[in-house]
């Protein structure tokens, strides 16, 4: 019923949709990127695993396929030592035969093969280099290889000069001991270990445990950067597969795996970005970013059409309320306005029945024998006057009528509550005269204004007078009219002694379409529509009734704000007429 | 042409003030009365011997027109009443002929209708009066055997 604030309702629904799409935004984000971040979270452990685990037999396979080569090119020549006798290994051209057989065999992997004996000197050598009588007696490996039934030496340049590996086997005839010697071609075993690779940035290589490179690494690395320092000192074990976290030459944080060759004397090396190794992982924080954010801009998008949707229906409905109790008001007003054109009518017709009369007489009068007579000119005078008289009481009555019926006015000003009173007792006085219904008024001279539409008040007005008209059932009964000050309050009440209202209906009389008029005489708007201006204008309107002995009616108004000029609402001015 | 004798009853003093004249200067012998409960005390005194017909507002304060009728029927049952109504006062009119009501008139009327209709309607009291009359004299005649 009551019409919303009219400064609320200018205002545009924005914020409203803004808050909206926010909290819409914020919960449909919230789970969404906390699972993502668990998700990934537990994804990025799982992954890890995996890669290292991955790793881990990689390194091993690896490692596997190093050691087998070196065992078996030990074998190779172990297998040459033991099988021919003594003599024919001592000839050159022998050992040649035997060095091609194995070439063609391992696709280059022996580079010469020499017999040493126990004085260091190689007695007979097949290979590209010249060192038939080279002395070895004071080469570091000479030494070992000749405690050991079988060797294999560290790389080294030696006497030829570039990088090199050489396999050893003893081979005893009687008490003299010989050395049968291969050496393995570096770059066919550095290919070995390069070919190890993952990834972009996943290399691979082997160093001995006193720190040298037994193979070239791809990328450079320094041995005295954690975690080979740590593993080359002892401080960490890599006694089996180890997995360390580091970081490389460029500081960019890499995963490292060791494994031992050699029994251990070697470590076979293989170092990897940790971004690189975990590209996976990468691929999927960033599938899962653009998947969040794909979501988002949906839920935001949703969000912002379904709440603006929302938003403008909610105000689209705001609009028709509006309309809607302003027709309904329109409505009402009508409705009292029918109720009062039968006394109207009355009213206005007898002027009207008189001015006829009048106008018949002075006719009479014309038609006498002597209509010039002084007598006749005083009474066509006379009667002229009164239907001057009654033509002004009818243009009162239309006037009373009219400032009535003209169209609502919504626009709030100051309102004197008596002036009011005294119009709307104007309006029903023919109505109380042929209902025998005596109104009083006790009005408070020195009232203050309030601040509301003057027709809206006109119209609370005009529905409780005539309603407590209305409810004088026999003749003779009172309505008294009253205002006063009450603190912050102007008071209007509306007294009648006529038949009260029941109690069962006390709790519904202000419900639209509530009537106990018969059909066609009321529309049951009246009083609800009294509440919904009262509302409106910030007051409250309450009834007290007890039945055959009356109602009242009092209606409260906030008094005028001592704001000396009350700037007018826009909105209401433009619905004004 | 019989002059009617007339109570104009209507609470509007400067209309029956006219009427009256008008009524007066056609040769109708005229009262007024300004309420129900007025005309009704003029009926009651020397008015009622010589009123043929009572004009009767519908809607005036106090005693209405439907109730001023009911009382001058009751009192007077041969004098015949003529109801003057406004627009919106037509069903009241209605109910008054329904209650013995000779006739209506809507306000504001044509006085030659008025005086058509007074002439009728007093003609009509006096034939019921004449009527009652040769009733009387018939009884009387018959009581003493004639």
């Amino acid at each position: 019923m009551t019409s919303p604030d009219t400064a609320e309702r200018s205002n545009p629904p924005r914020p409203r949709v803004r808050t909206v799409v926010i909290g819409l935004a914020l919960i449909v984000l919230a789970p969404l990127v906390i699972t993502g971040a668990i998700n990934l979270q537990q994804f990025q452990v799982v992954y890890r695993n995996k890669v290292e685990s991955e790793l881990t037999v990689m390194i091993e396979r690896q490692s596997f396929i190093v050691d087998s080569f070196i065992a078996d090119r030990l074998s190779d020549v172990r297998i040459i030592a033991r099988e021919h006798p003594i003599e024919r290994l001592r000839d050159p051209d022998f050992l040649r035969q035997v060095l091609n057989l194995m070439r063609e065999e391992y696709h280059g992997a022996f580079v010469d093969l020499g017999v040493v004996n126990e004085d260091g000197i190689q007695i007979a050598y097949a290979g590209p280099f010249n060192l038939e009588k080279a002395d070895y007696s004071s080469a570091p490996w000479f030494e070992l290889a000749f405690s050991k039934e079988s060797y294999v030496s560290n790389v080294f340049a030696g006497l030829r000069g570039t990088p090199h590996f050489i396999v050893t086997t003893q081979r005893r005839v009687g008490d003299e001991t010989y050395i049968v010697k291969a050496t393995i071609d570096f770059e066919y075993f550095n290919a070995l270990v390069e070919g190890i690779r993952i990834g972009d940035t996943g290399f691979a290589f082997i160093i001995s445990r006193d720190g040298k490179f037994q193979t070239n690494p791809r990328f450079e690395v320094s041995l005295n950067r954690s975690p080979y320092a740590e593993i080359l000192d002892g401080t960490m074990h890599a006694d089996r597969i180890f997995i360390a976290d580091g970081k490389d030459l460029l500081s960019r944080p890499s995963i490292f795996t060791f494994a031992p060759l050699k029994q251990g004397r070697w470590l076979l090396c293989y170092q990897q970005e940790t971004a690189d190794a975990l590209d996976e992982v990468r691929k999927m924080v960033r599938l899962a970013i653009v998947a969040l954010l794909v979501v988002a801009t949906g839920a935001l998008a949703v969000g912002y059409f379904v709440s603006g949707n929302l938003a403008s229906r909610l105000a689209e409905a705001d609009r028709e309320r509006t309309v809607m109790t302003h027709q309904v008001i329109e409505t009402g007003r009508l409705a009292s306005i029918g109720e009062l054109a039968a006394g109207i009518a009355h009213e206005i017709n007898n002027p009207v029945a008189i001015m006829v009369q009048e106008a018949g007489w002075i006719d009479d009068l014309l038609h006498d024998d002597n209509p010039t007579s002084a007598e006749n000119l005083v009474e066509i005078e006379r009667a002229v006057g009164q239907i001057r008289t009654q033509g002004d009481r009818c243009k009162e009555i239309t006037y009373k009528l009219l400032s009535f019926a003209r169209k609502t006015d919504p626009s709030v000003r100051a309102v004197a509550l008596n002036d009011m009173v005294g119009e709307v007792i104007g309006l029903t006085s023919q109505k109380t005269r042929y209902a025998n219904v005596q109104i009083v008024t006790e009005l408070s001279p020195d009232l203050p204004e309030i601040q509301a539409s003057p027709t809206e008040i006109q119209q609370v007005l005009l529905n409780l007078v005539n309603n407590a008209i209305d409810a004088i059932d026999k003749p003779g009964g009172t309505v008294t009219v009253v205002t006063r000050a009450e603190g912050h309050a102007v008071v209007l009440e509306v007294r009648d002694t006529g038949a009260g209202i029941p109690e069962a209906n006390l709790a519904r009389i202000f419900d639209p379409f509530f009537t106990t008029k018969p059909v066609g005489q009321g529309t049951g708007l009246g009083l609800s529509i009294c509440y919904g201006i009262v509302e409106k204008a910030g007051g409250t309107i309450t009834v007290e009734s007890e039945v055959e002995q009356g109602t009242t009616f009092t209606v409260s108004f906030p008094r005028e704000s001592p704001k000396p000029a009350q700037p007018i609402d826009p909105t209401s001015e433009r619905e004004g007429p | 042409m019989i002059e009617p004798s007339v109570l104009v009853v209507d609470d509007e003093v400067q209309f029956v003030k006219t009427l009256v004249k008008r009524l007066v200067k056609r040769g109708v012998k005229v009262d007024s009365a300004h309420s129900g409960q007025q005309a009704l005390d003029t009926l009651a005194g020397s008015g009622a011997t010589r009123t043929d017909v009572v004009i009767l507002d519908v809607k005036m304060p106090g005693m209405d027109g439907l109730e001023t009728l009911a009382a001058i029927k009751e009192a007077h049952p041969l004098i015949e009443v003529i109801m003057l109504t406004g627009h919106a006062t037509v069903e009241s009119a209605i109910e008054g002929m329904k209650h013995g009501a000779y006739d209506y008139l809507m306000k504001p009327c044509d006085l030659d209708v008025l005086m058509n209709k007074l002439n009728q309607a007093a003609v009509k009291k006096r034939e019921h009066e004449a009527k009652i009359l040769e009733a009387r004299a018939t009884l009387i005649a018959l009581r003493r055997g004639d």
